[in-house]
């Protein structure tokens, strides 16, 4: 018999999410005093051969396989829904980006539970459930089981923020669960309109993507059932002018939860704009190019103008992954393989690099208690290493040539222009503004002299460093060494673009590509 | 009507109609243990009555639907009894089996004692006026009205019947046997006594208004068709040269009967007033059975009575369906007393059902896909045993005045009682059709079957309801979980081991129905279409 290892990824952290919650309670006694390290240790113990079980899954994953690891059983006869799994290029490098990111924000963050409203325990036990969840839905192959999963990550997320944040954690908590929903029952109106289609097919009713990718679905209502999709998906990117629930959500979770939430989370709607909205609806896609390459652009500029003007650091960042997002979106929808493949790795990198941005800036937060850039300064000279990581997630998230995220940013951006030059052209300066809000903040919060208040300011320890240190080698490595993430990414993409029925212009006439696009 | 014709003497069916003799017979047994039983026996002898005589009326069910022959090339399954009067087929089993194990909970609810220190939560002696020497009197000798039992079995039998009635005349006297007595009930409460009879004469009021709406519409029916079984309508209609005012006032002032049974807008004004002041356990028994007698009864009318102008009445249900959803979700808003937002989101569910309602996809019109019945009998389901198990749980959330209502005394409840607001956050999110309970399976079922009908419009509406409805559930979650208590804060009293029964049953139901809703789909889908 062979193991079922997809299962065996999705089930392990949810498995441990219940005995980390079902472990002894405990609570710190004292002020300054940690609470015990059981739960904690247990967690990392789980979301560590979680990682060994991506890691074996990714050595054995054939790069020009296609859909690898398959598991179809039937689930819900009458809804035609299968419990059906599989893994492609797209999927493993998301599965791959959670299971290296959970241990991460894991150890990020130790002691950040220990004063919620709430046990330490909850809050492992929900990282390690948001875990397991976010791997199903990567993972899912099954329109139904997708959709499930998908609303399912909303309620670990929910309860971390709420339940371990800020002032206004109920408030963010809430707000983010009220767009999320929202976007869900849209999108559950496009789930139901898909079962009618099918069942009126040859098919009879399914929910298995292979089959409805294969699917006739006339003209009109593929537009109308795109749009449920889409708009579920560009909440959760999310895509100006859908946006305003992550500043408050990313700004009053804990630097973990945030993480998890921008750079796990959100990807979900990016990647399922490819695996979903591409790939059962490839003629609406098509179709919204215009509208929704617009939007991106809007998210870039407008994401990155209201990050220059943020004075709460933790906003900051938020508002640089809308005008990221925007990216990813634009790359998405520019239809040609650079654009795709850019848009697939920018995935992955801007994962990388906003974890990086918003534990180390976490850190920061956590020794003197403001987000407010204005109580910081010359913080370099009292914490040289704190700043060092710093300035590196910074230029990282600016895409400066050499970091991960360059690499596929350029992409992004040359795929744009074979679409439209001046849809490239307002993308390109995308990378000036982040230039611009990154480089700001550093100035601001490490240069210039050093007040006495901060003087004192203890530099990263070694639990810190080695939490951060995975993700900073990452970001260099995949810079300078991109290949094996892009020969997993190239082969999916190619069935993506397929499906879609568009091919790429060549490079050496773009005159006749942007004719070609604009049909 | 076939069947009828081969018959030459009057036949009852005895056997074919055991549940529902079998729990008229016990509650009638309830009434002569009143009589003569000494007051300390009558409530262990009415509770053991009650659940025995319900198992037994399930099992009897059972044995019922195993015995059933197909009928019109298997599209269904089921005879008509008691000289057309009474049509046993598979959704009528479908529908008493579900009555019956959602009637075993409230049962135990009903017999609930330990959360008023020894005495269940029904008034000592409703003659006592409320604030009287006589009203102290009773409740210091400990007085209960044991009567609650039988009268609850007489509603049980009026909803069967209610549910399997095959002619109209039938389907009124089932009407006012199930509503009696929960008149009746609903004035009964150990607490708050003016509220609870207040409660229990709008009801009253109003469900004699809604009945005499639906014998009129009865005299309209017969006045077009000349026949009182639904059968003869349909033929009625199909056979029709004029006479369309007498038919489509007839359908509407049925519907109006109906629908007030129902909860849906604007029939639905007594619903927060009733929940609200009825006794806990008999909002949780009314809401949830009442509502899938009713449903039974008009789907069986519409479906099989008036299935020949269904053009015509289908916009009416349009109408209805969005109204409903529309004063449900947006009203609960406002809410700010626990049972009320739960009435008000009885009424917005009801007018999800409706949305289920209208598609009326036949098996033949659904082909491998899902039929109207199927889902909004599946939707019964999910929506029952949540609904009993969220009332249940109401029941435990106290403070020195009896039951804590208010929502402000819910805030932080999370805190104190992990497990109970645990619990009621699960309702919660199935109340909002959240995956993996059984709120979604429900909801999913009853929209597909919409869309499959061509109500896709619907369907985007019930879905932006659902959304209003989220605000409401959420803002339950947030309070339990995120707000601090307010002074002393509630406190959550132990309930013996009968509430908790059927708090868990209202659990493991709203998971496995939303993780493996297969069997009971199935179940469903096999009861088949009516008979007439």
């Amino acid at each position: 018999m062979t193991i079922p290892w997809l299962t065996v990824l999705g089930v392990v952290p949810l498995l441990g999410a219940l005995v980390v919650a079902l472990l002894p309670r405990t609570r710190p006694t004292a002020a300054g005093e940690s609470a015990g390290a059981l739960p904690k240790q247990v967690a990392l113990g789980i979301s560590l051969v979680v990682l060994a079980l991506t890691a074996y899954v990714a050595l054995q994953y054939d790069v020009d396989g296609g859909m690898q690891f398959t598991e179809q059983y039937r689930w819900i006869t009458a809804f035609g829904a299968y419990y059906a799994v599989g893994l492609d290029g797209l999927g493993l490098v998301l599965v791959v980006l959670t299971a290296i990111l959970t241990p991460v924000v894991i150890l990020a963050s130790w002691n950040d539970a220990d004063f919620g409203r709430w046990s330490v325990n909850s809050f492992f036990a929900w990282m390690l459930a948001l875990e397991g969840l976010s791997i199903g839905v990567f993972i899912a192959t099954d329109v139904f089981l997708f959709y499930v999963l998908f609303e399912a990550t909303l309620v670990p997320i929910y309860f971390l923020i709420g339940g371990f944040g800020g002032v206004r954690r109920s408030y963010a908590a809430t707000k983010f669960l009220l767009y999320s929903l929202f976007g869900g029952l849209l999108m559950l109106a496009s789930v139901i309109g898909l079962y009618v289609v099918s069942s009126d097919a040859e098919t009879g009713p399914t929910y298995l993507l292979s089959e409805l990718s294969q699917l006739p679905i006339d003209e009109t209502t593929g537009r109308w059932l795109f749009l449920g999709f889409f708009i579920a998906f560009a909440i959760k990117a999310p895509m100006w002018p859908v946006h305003t629930w992550l500043p408050d959500a990313a700004s009053e979770g804990t630097p973990g939860t945030s993480v998890l939430l921008v750079s796990v989370l959100d990807k979900i709607g990016t990647f399922a704009m490819i695996r979903f909205c591409l790939g059962i609806f490839p003629e609406a896609s098509v179709w919204a190019t215009p509208v929704v390459v617009t939007l991106a652009i809007v998210s870039i500029i407008y994401g990155a103008l209201l990050a220059i003007g943020q004075n709460d650091i933790r906003r900051l960042i938020a508002y640089t992954s809308v005008s990221h997002f925007g990216f990813i979106v634009l790359g998405i929808f520019v239809m040609n393989s650079q654009g795709l493949v850019g848009s697939t790795l920018y995935m992955f990198n801007h994962g990388l690099s906003t974890a990086a941005l918003f534990l180390v800036t976490g850190f920061l937060i956590s020794r003197h208690g403001s987000k407010l850039i204005s109580d910081y300064s010359g913080v370099e000279k009292a914490a040289p290493v704190l700043a060092g990581v710093f300035l590196l997630a910074g230029l990282s998230s600016l895409s400066l040539p050499g970091l991960s995220p360059f690499v596929s940013e350029f992409l992004v951006i040359v795929g744009t222009f074979n679409y439209s030059v001046i849809a490239g052209v307002l993308a390109a300066t995308g990378v000036v503004w982040a230039a611009i809000y990154i480089l700001l903040m550093y100035q601001r919060t490490m240069t210039g002299p050093t007040p006495v208040t901060l003087s004192s300011t203890p530099d990263l320890d070694v639990r810190e460093i080695v939490a951060l240190a995975p993700v900073l080698l990452l970001i260099v490595v995949l810079g300078l060494f991109p290949k094996p993430a892009l020969d997993v990414i190239n082969p999916a993409v190619a069935t993506t673009l397929e499906q879609v029925g568009t091919t790429d212009p060549e490079p050496a006439v773009p005159a006749s590509a942007v004719e070609g696009a604009q049909e | 009507m076939v069947l009828a014709a081969e018959i030459q003497a009057p036949s009852i069916g005895y056997s074919n109609l055991s549940p529902l003799l079998i729990v008229a017979s016990v509650a009638l047994l309830g009434v002569v243990v009143e009589g003569f039983a000494p007051r300390h026996l009558r409530y262990p002898i009415q509770t053991v009555l009650s659940i025995v005589g319900l198992v037994v009326a399930f099992v009897a069910t059972i044995m019922v639907a195993g015995r059933l022959p197909e009928v019109g090339g298997g599209a269904a399954r089921g005879v008509v009894e008691a000289e057309g009067a009474i049509a046993v087929d598979g959704p009528s089993i479908f529908i008493w089996g579900l009555l019956l194990v959602l009637s075993l909970l409230g049962v135990l609810t009903f017999a609930e004692r330990r959360l008023e220190a020894g005495v269940t939560a029904f008034a000592g002696q409703a003659s006592a006026l409320p604030g009287t020497e006589a009203e102290r009197e009773a409740s210091t000798k400990g007085l209960e009205h044991t009567e609650v039992f039988p009268l609850m079995l007489f509603a049980v039998a009026g909803m069967m019947l209610f549910a399997a009635s095959n002619d109209l005349l039938t389907m009124f006297v089932a009407l006012e046997v199930l509503s009696l007595p929960l008149y009746l009930l609903c004035g009964l409460a150990r607490r708050r006594r003016l509220l609870s009879q207040e409660a229990a004469m709008k009801y009253f009021l109003l469900g004699a208004y809604s009945s005499a709406f639906f014998v009129f519409g009865i005299a309209l029916l017969y006045g077009f068709s000349g026949s009182m079984s639904l059968a003869g309508i349909d033929t009625a209609i199909a056979s029709r040269t004029s006479g369309d005012a007498l038919l489509l006032t007839g359908i509407g002032m049925v519907a109006v009967g109906l629908l007030f049974k129902i909860g849906a807008a604007p029939f639905h004004a007594w619903t927060p007033d009733v929940y609200q002041g009825a006794p806990t356990a008999v909002t949780g028994f009314m809401a949830a059975c009442t509502k899938i007698a009713a449903f039974g009864a008009l789907l069986r009318l519409f479906y099989v009575g008036l299935g020949g102008v269904t053009w015509d009445w289908q916009p009416m249900i349009w109408v209805v369906a969005i109204l409903t959803m529309a004063i449900g979700s947006v009203l609960a808003l406002t809410q700010t007393d626990m049972k009320r937002l739960l009435a008000y989101s009885s009424i917005a569910h009801a007018g999800f059902i409706l949305v289920g309602f209208v598609g009326a996809q036949s098996v033949a019109q659904a082909g491998d896909g899902i039929t109207s019945l199927q889902a909004v009998l599946f939707y019964l389901v999910t929506y029952g045993y949540t609904t009993l198990g969220a009332f249940a749980l109401v029941t435990v959330v106290r403070d020195s005045a009896g039951e804590a209502t208010h929502l402000s005394r819910w805030a932080g409840l999370g805190k104190s009682s992990p497990l109970v607001a645990g619990v009621m956050a699960l309702f919660m999110l199935a109340f909002l059709g959240l995956p993996l309970t059984s709120g979604f399976t429900g909801k999913w079922a009853v929209f597909t079957a919409a869309w499959s009908g061509g109500a896709e419009a619907l369907v985007v509406i019930g879905v932006l309801a659902s959304v209003v409805t989220a605000f409401v559930y959420i803002r339950v979650i947030v309070l339990m979980f995120f707000s601090d208590p307010v002074g002393d804060g509630p406190t959550v009293v132990a309930p013996s081991v009968l509430t908790v029964i059927a708090v868990a049953v209202g659990v493991v139901a709203t998971v496995v129905l939303g993780v493996l809703p297969d069997p009971v789909l199935n179940l469903a889908r096999d009861a088949g279409e009516f008979i007439r």
